[in-house]
């Protein structure tokens, strides 16, 4: 339905280029919910705002993004404005931000909805009213004419969430919906994006660092570092048979609720600058199996044992079926005996 | 102790008297209203009537949502603001009865670590001063030890003459560390020390943190709001909701058995990174917000979003909830919980 093919996204700065995203490649089927992980600065939220048409005029955006027969990169500020909030429809992290203190949230709903549709005023209030109830919301109709500082954070996600769903999109991207809220909270609103979902039929992208909420929620997902997708697969997939280091070492770096765990293998070093990037595999500075071709060129995306499993590294097939410990103990011993983490600079 | 009373704490692994210990603690901020005198206008109750202690070589975990006062306390520990009522004993003694010199040399023994590396790091010192400030105002300054200090918490010496924003957050929370152990001290009071940091840093800042304490035969307060870090690195964890310590229970007993049903909430709302396992899980989703701790509700601070309270409990039950507040003390569970009717339950 939504086809991204070798997106590159560029900003220029003072210091050079950042190359923030490079070459990022995925589709997105009816009514999936794809789960794009990745820490901070991988590219992730970037590759989110190229697909909504969102980022300032100073990046350079490359590549294809396809949508219902047409190209979005490039595309009018005019042409994008029919597709955006209309057919793909956003769910930002803070809810304070993406939401106007000014207005009473039943009007910021019913705009929503009037930007996109001919139908009367009162009308269009009506089915925003409608909307609060479908997110939960107590009393709808009286909340409705209340204002953003009156609710609690949970609920002005939940308005975030109804809005998003106003013009029965075809796609929800949802970025980071429930980092700036507390776990039980968490909870509620994972299950109101989950509804929506089912409500509006439509697919979403659920973009996080949280693997967990990926692990709850996604059909598929994809793992992105240093603004490429070094993994791809179906859930199971991916966390069950990891194919590159990177993956491996995330999940073996993550305290897990459900087992006590012994100690954790950390990944050394932190993730590359944006700026100048060496060639080669980006991952292998900290990686403890990298080797000296990985540093010649960058490994493309490879089918791994399923047509759904896709890998960037050289060495997926030794990677599968080992623990984090196995591969990634070794480099810890050799940070402690160094006496440092890799050299990094600023972030 | 040298309070008479006795707090229904699980004994801890490690036997011994506490190093610190705190009292029926209780912080109120006032709220000002608008006007030209800003007047009260009434208290935001952010710490009420905390109880526990700390020993020697065990880390304690304080978990809870935002707002539910477990960094006022660790404020208040390190008395950094003054309690409204209550005590912190460290080795035994009352840490407000002593006088200003008195107390520079107990917080030798106590030093705080803070969530943010971004903010609590002063960006126009270089490193070598920041992990010295601390040697330099107890007048024990000697380069060496700055150096040894650095290497501890796996920096090189050349890192010393650096900056902080020429380091990753996970760099910086070390200089943070660094700088708390200067004075080696007893007792950390860690307060939310990795959440702002990426998995894959945070695991190598756990460790470290784990080392030391074997090494150093270090305390811990462990704050934080995210129960699998809690699980991986205390002994003992104190759950708090509102103001209040509401489960307080050996680590793995409170995981296998959690009794009160915000603790239970809140294990069972944590995503598991385990597709198969994260949606077969048994969930208590629990609705609502917490309420303000300007206005706490009456009885059982839980009872508003509680499940049982809505769903299980008969008529008089609820009564008893509304008007009379549970004590934190062992119904039977094994540990202490503040709930009426508490009961284990197995969820993970």
């Amino acid at each position: 339905m939504l086809e991204v093919d070798d997106l590159h996204v560029e900003f220029p700065t003072d210091d050079g280029l950042v190359r923030a995203v490079r070459g990022v490649s995925f589709g997105l089927r009816r009514g999936e919910v794809l789960g794009i992980v990745g820490e901070s600065g991988s590219g992730k939220s970037v590759t989110s705002m190229a697909v909504m048409g969102l980022l300032p005029d100073t990046a350079r955006v490359s590549g294809a993004i396809r949508y219902d027969g047409k190209n979005l990169v490039g595309a009018s500020d005019k042409e994008m404005s029919t597709v955006r909030g209309k057919r793909i429809s956003m769910v930002f992290q803070d809810p304070m931000t993406s939401l106007n203190p000014v207005y009473p949230i039943g009007y910021q709903i019913a705009e929503a909805i009037l930007a996109h549709e001919n139908i009367r005023k009162d009308a269009a209030m009506k089915r925003a009213v409608e909307l609060l109830e479908v997110v939960h919301i107590p009393n709808p109709e009286e909340r409705a004419k209340a204002y953003p500082h009156e609710l609690s954070g949970g609920m002005r996600q939940r308005i975030v969430i109804a809005i998003a769903m106003a013009n029965r999109p075809d796609i929800i991207i949802a970025d980071e919906p429930t980092t700036a809220l507390d776990v039980t909270v968490q909870a509620q609103i994972l299950e109101a994006l989950a509804n929506a979902q089912a409500e509006t039929g439509a697919a979403m992208m659920l973009i996080t660092h949280d693997l967990g909420v990926i692990a709850g929620q996604a059909d598929r997902v994809q793992v992105m570092y240093a603004g490429k997708v070094v993994e791809a697969g179906t859930a199971e997939e991916v966390f069950y048979r990891p194919r590159m280091p990177y993956t491996l070492g995330l999940l073996g770096s993550l305290p897990r609720l459900d087992v006590r765990s012994e100690r954790l293998t950390p990944i050394s070093g932190s993730p590359p600058s944006a700026v100048n990037m060496p060639p080669g595999c980006p991952f292998s500075p900290r990686c403890p199996m990298a080797a000296p071709e990985c540093d010649v060129e960058e490994p493309p995306l490879e089918q791994g044992m399923t047509a759904t499993h896709f890998a960037a590294c050289y060495f997926s097939a030794d990677v599968e079926g080992h623990t984090p410990d196995e591969i990634f103990r070794s480099t810890e011993a050799a940070d402690a005996a160094s006496g440092s983490s890799a050299r990094e600079g600023s972030r | 102790m040298r309070t008479s009373e006795t707090t229904a704490v699980p004994a801890a692994t490690t036997t011994g008297e506490p190093v610190l210990s705190a009292r029926n603690l209780v912080k109120h901020f006032p709220v000002r209203g608008g006007g030209l005198l800003r007047r009260k206008v009434g208290d935001i109750h952010a710490v009420c009537d905390v109880s526990f202690d700390i020993y020697e070589n065990e880390t304690l975990g304080l978990v809870g949502e935002s707002g539910c006062g477990k960094s006022t306390t660790a404020r208040l520990l390190m008395d950094l603001h003054p309690a409204t009522s209550g005590d912190v004993y460290f080795d035994g003694t009352s840490i407000s009865s002593l006088s200003r010199k008195q107390m520079q040399r107990t917080r030798r023994n106590m030093q705080i670590v803070f969530q943010d590396p971004y903010a609590s790091l002063d960006p126009r010192m270089p490193v070598n001063e920041i992990v010295a400030e601390p040697l330099r105002i107890h007048g024990v300054y000697d380069a060496d030890r700055v150096r040894q200090l650095l290497h501890t918490v796996g920096l090189r010496p050349e890192h010393g003459n650096r900056f902080p924003h020429e380091f990753s957050g996970g760099q910086r929370q070390r200089i943070g560390i660094a700088r708390a152990l200067a004075l080696e001290p007893r007792l950390l009071v860690l307060d939310e020390p990795v959440s702002a940091l990426d998995v894959s840093i945070q695991a190598g800042v756990l460790n470290l943190l784990e080392d030391l304490q074997a090494e150093l035969g270090l305390s811990y307060l462990f704050v934080s709001h995210d129960l699998s870090v809690v699980r991986h690195v205390a002994d003992r964890i104190a759950v708090m909701y509102l103001g209040k310590i509401v489960e307080f229970a050996p680590a793995e007993r409170l995981f296998e058995a959690p009794a009160h049903p915000y603790t239970q909430a809140l294990i069972s709302a944590i995503p598991i990174p385990d597709p198969q396992k994260e949606r077969s899980r048994q969930r208590i989703v629990i609705t609502g917000d917490v309420p303000s701790p300007g206005n706490p509700p009456s009885g059982c601070r839980f009872r508003t979003r509680c499940p049982k309270f809505a769903n299980e409990l008969s008529e008089s039950d609820r009564t008893l909830c509304v008007e009379q507040e549970p004590e934190l003390i062992d119904r039977g569970q094994g540990h202490p919980a503040a709930c009426h009717f508490a009961e284990s339950a197995a969820l993970l």
